[in-house]
């Protein structure tokens, strides 16, 4: 695998039956390229994370996964409220979730956490009333 | 043990759905419905033993390739939810049990 893949997917906002679904293809297309299990895991949490942030607090946006030999990069685009603190939302336990959304089992304010744990390198812009960009890295470490 | 000697050795289980990959190994049951925990934590091949019943749950199944979700308390999943298990052929079971009680008798047959 020598060239670059972009994938391109559209997140809707509210669409809880369709959440889940660039995390669930970005990973079967890694897959079956037979990128490391590792890998995939991290790329697979960070993602539906990130996912599931603009399903639940933004109004809708894209998400792009350029996968090159040594990297794979994941760009979510939203717009939206913004995020005001970024600091602050990205302390484990805080959330803005109301409660419709925790009784599905989110809103424990884990995922930019979680984001951050599982990938190598974070940068999120946020504008006030505008909306909310995350790029993520996630380094392939070469094969013995 | 297989997933299809799995759902076949519980009388205590009620097959909600049957799925794909029926020859995977189930590994250990795993517990959490918190789903940012359950998608960092499950371990592979686990029997997911959670009250979560909604799509959200199957994705985080799928995710982090569980071998099995388990409703424990009696929950059940929606027809569009079930729908959607089948498509993606996510192999799903009940019980009335509470999920600590479900998770042991689990535990026992897979370590005994
Ligand atoms: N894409 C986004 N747009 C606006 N706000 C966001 C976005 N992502 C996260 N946030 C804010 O950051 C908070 C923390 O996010 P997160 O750690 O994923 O926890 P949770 O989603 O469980 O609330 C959210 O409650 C929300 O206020
Ligand atoms: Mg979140």
């Amino acid at each position: 695998m020598n060239e670059r893949i972009t994938l391109k997917y559209d997140v809707h906002c509210d669409d809880f039956t369709r959440a889940g679904e660039a995390s669930s293809s970005v990973k079967r297309k890694l897959k079956l390229m037979g990128v490391n299990p590792d890998v995939i895991r991290k790329v697979a949490i960070a993602l539906y994370e990130g996912e599931i942030n603009m399903v639940i607090h933004s109004y809708g946006g894209t998400i792009e996964v350029i996968i090159s030999p040594s990297v794979i990069e994941m760009i979510l685009r939203d717009t939206g409220p913004g995020i005001k603190d970024i600091e602050l939302a990205m302390q484990a336990g805080y959330s803005t979730a109301p409660d419709n959304i925790r009784s599905l089992g989110f809103g424990a304010g884990m995922g930019l956490p979680n984001i951050k744990k599982y990938t190598d390198d974070l940068k999120i812009e946020s504008e006030m009333g505008i909306g909310t960009t995350l790029r993520m890295l996630v380094y392939i470490p070469l094969e013995e | 043990m297989t997933l299809e000697n799995f759902i076949n050795i519980f009388d205590e289980l009620e097959l909600v759905n049957k799925g794909e990959e029926l020859d995977r190994e189930v590994t250990k049951p795993y517990c959490c419905d918190l789903l940012s925990i359950a998608m960092s934590k499950m371990p592979q091949g686990a029997a997911w033993v959670t009250v979560m019943a909604n799509v959200n749950t199957l994705a985080v199944a799928s995710l982090t390739d569980a071998a099995c979700i388990i409703l424990a308390e009696g929950c059940n999943f929606d027809e569009a939810s079930l729908e959607k298990a089948k498509e993606k052929g996510i192999t799903i079971l009940r019980s009335h049990m509470p999920v600590f009680e479900c998770a042991l008798m689990i535990y026992k047959k897979l370590n005994g």
